[in-house]
């Protein structure tokens, strides 16, 4: 298994590389990168909790937004309520988008294809449309967030490297789980769901049940990069999960490779560099991007892994 | 009572242009199986065409063609140029690549036009107010959108329904491989009913420009929206669409107008403030959930062989 290991080794260099991102910036005088990359990480996690459901599961969500936009206003909201414990703030995050996220698998997963796909972009819009119009949290203008959360000294959220290694400590975290996940018997089940889910059904195991549980744990997953999300921009507004942000998460994930674990997070940095990049040479950035985009996919769609370790990952679902 | 008929009616005006975009993201959908993001990129195009044309030629009938046929142009050349490349692979590619599209279009758009809203206006012949209900005058404009509306639909209705092309269309639907086999030219027909769908949107998109503002990205939620129709309606089904477009205009329109009042009744003032706009918003998605919740292919699915 050659490229196993291969991927294995990418996945070890890459998250090296993504650690020395504060020493290097701070070499080069230029701190705005600690800040671009805090949010390229926060990117990889929500593009990390898609592929869980799309890659593994099979299950096409395009409203995965919506829940980076519930754990950010969990934040907010908690903020705004003097809630300043950052511990309980994420923990807020992670249990309103666990509810939310039941609530749209329990409805969505009841049909599959393309119904899927129409279904959860309706229902992130749903939460969006309620997002603009709760006039109470900031309607459409959003809302600023008095402070940081709080983890006690130790933590000084505030510090910009310090936030930096606090994100990157929770994408290790969830790699590290998804890796072992995707693995697992549970991950063996939704991944053989995938490809077939009456057999599975013929062997025993209830399918629905095992996808919903995929469903919220990725939905809980980007919740918490919602929430992170918050607390770094210390600002809260529905354009966090306007749809096409939803697409934005899946074309990371497309960007990097599906399925291969470091990719989506690949994928991440070379979608938020080129956007960094190209917003500084066009305000059109929009156009250049779908011209990529849709010769990505004309061209076979492929990621950057595959490039990497010359793996061809094929299409087995649709 | 009589400010209830005029919501009623703005509700049968919102539920027809819903249909427009619906009928023609169903049709494709149900012949091609294929998922289009795009669809609202062409209702864009339609109403920044025609609103351009009148404000250069001040004609209302010459920017009405050249707003149908700008949407028809656009989605003839991305049906071959792209949508053929896309029909034998999986949604997943179809979503991406059609998202790509949308993003493409908002842009090029603002490239063309500028960033700035256009605000375009109704046409004078229709800028007064008709009288059908004695005391509920009614604006001329969007009681014509309800007349072309219905009048689209029926004629969508007896072509697929009465001619030999609708035959085929509804061949082609219920099974592709075997219409083929049996003569009917696929690649043909498959531009054909994407160039139907293109001048529906066309249509609902210049008709939208004077009541919506045209802007870069107004197809996005109206797509949306015509995505939760069709599903209510059963994706693939026109009379499914037509049904649920109009249920959906009516429930949308009557929940922004009733919901608040309606929460005061039994709420103290400023929680009906907050939560009358809020679930007013949420309805139609609520109602799509109840009905999936229910009947998961929608309420009129097509028959498939």
């Amino acid at each position: 298994m050659a490229a196993n290991r291969n991927r294995r080794l990418i996945m070890w260099l890459g998250m090296a590389a993504l650690a020395l991102v504060p020493p290097v910036s701070l070499a080069l005088s230029q701190p705005y990168y600690v800040d671009l990359f805090t949010r390229i990480l926060i990117f990889s996690i929500a593009a990390l909790s898609l592929d869980l459901i799309i890659s593994y599961g099979g299950m096409l969500s395009f409203g995965h937004a919506v829940y980076l936009g519930v754990g950010a206003y969990a934040v907010g909201i908690a903020d705004a309520y003097g809630i300043d414990s950052g511990l309980f703030q994420l923990l807020v995050a992670a249990a309103a988008t666990a509810a939310i996220a039941t609530f749209i698998g329990l409805v969505s997963l009841r049909t599959s294809g393309v119904h899927f796909i129409m279904i959860t972009l309706a229902f992130s819009q749903m939460i969006y449309f309620l997002s603009i119009s709760v006039n109470k949290f900031g309607g459409e203008d959003g809302m600023t967030l008095n402070q940081r959360g709080q983890f006690g000294s130790l933590i000084p959220l505030d510090n910009a490297n310090v936030l930096y290694y606090f994100v990157f400590a929770f994408l290790a975290l969830f790699l590290w789980i998804q890796s072992h996940l995707v693995r697992s018997r549970f991950g063996m089940v939704i991944r053989g769901a995938r490809t077939n889910p009456r057999r599975m059904a013929a062997l025993g195991f209830p399918v629905f049940r095992y996808q919903l549980g995929a469903f919220v744990i990725s939905g809980v997953m980007c919740g918490v990069a919602g929430a992170l999300l918050a607390e770094q921009a210390l600002f809260v507004s529905p354009a966090i999960m306007q749809w096409s942000r939803s697409g934005e998460i899946m074309v990371m994930v497309i960007m990097g490779g599906m399925g291969t674990l470091f990719g989506p997070i690949l994928g991440a940095v070379a979608y938020l560099v080129l956007e960094d990049v190209l917003t500084g040479l066009t305000q059109y950035w929009g156009f250049f991007l779908g011209i990529i985009l849709v010769a990505i996919i004309l061209m076979g769609r492929q990621g950057i892994m595959s490039l990497v370790y010359g793996l061809r990952w094929k299409s087995s679902h649709g | 009572m009589l400010l209830l008929l005029v919501q009623a009616f703005n509700g049968l005006q919102f539920g027809v242009m819903l249909f427009l975009m619906a009928a023609g993201l169903t049709l494709v959908f149900g012949i091609m199986n294929v998922v289009n993001l795009a669809h609202g990129s062409l209702y864009m195009v339609g109403a920044y065409v025609c609103a351009e044309t009148y404000v250069a030629t001040h004609s209302f009938l010459l920017a009405i063609p050249a707003g149908l046929l700008a949407a028809l142009a656009t989605g003839v050349i991305i049906e071959i140029g792209i949508f053929r490349a896309l029909y034998t692979r999986d949604h997943l590619d179809q979503v991406l690549a059609t998202f790509g599209l949308t993003l493409m279009f908002n842009d090029l758009v603002r490239i063309i036009w500028g960033s700035d809203a256009i605000y375009a206006t109704v046409p004078k012949f229709l800028a007064g107010q008709v009288v059908i209900i004695p005391g509920a005058p009614y604006p001329a404009y969007r009681l014509a959108i309800i007349v072309v509306g219905l009048a689209v639909a029926a004629l969508l209705y007896l072509i697929i329904a009465r001619t030999r092309y609708g035959m085929i269309i509804r061949a082609g639907a219920s099974n592709r491989v075997m219409a083929g086999a049996l003569g009917a030219n696929i690649v043909v027909l498959y531009t054909v009913v994407f160039a139907l769908g293109a001048l529906l949107a066309g249509l609902a998109g210049l008709m939208a420009g004077p009541i919506f503002t045209v802007a870069s990205g107004m197809g996005d939620s109206i797509l949306i929206l015509a995505f939760v129709v069709i599903v209510i309606g059963g994706i693939g089904s026109i009379r499914g669409a037509f049904i649920a477009a109009l249920a959906v205009g009516f429930i949308d329109t009557m929940g922004r107008a009733y919901l608040r009042p309606l929460f005061g009744l039994f709420l103290p003032s400023t929680a009906a403030d907050n939560a009358g706009p809020a679930v007013a918003s949420m309805l139609i998605y609520i109602v799509m959930a109840a009905v999936l919740f229910f009947r998961p292919q929608g309420l009129f699915p097509p028959r498939m062989r």
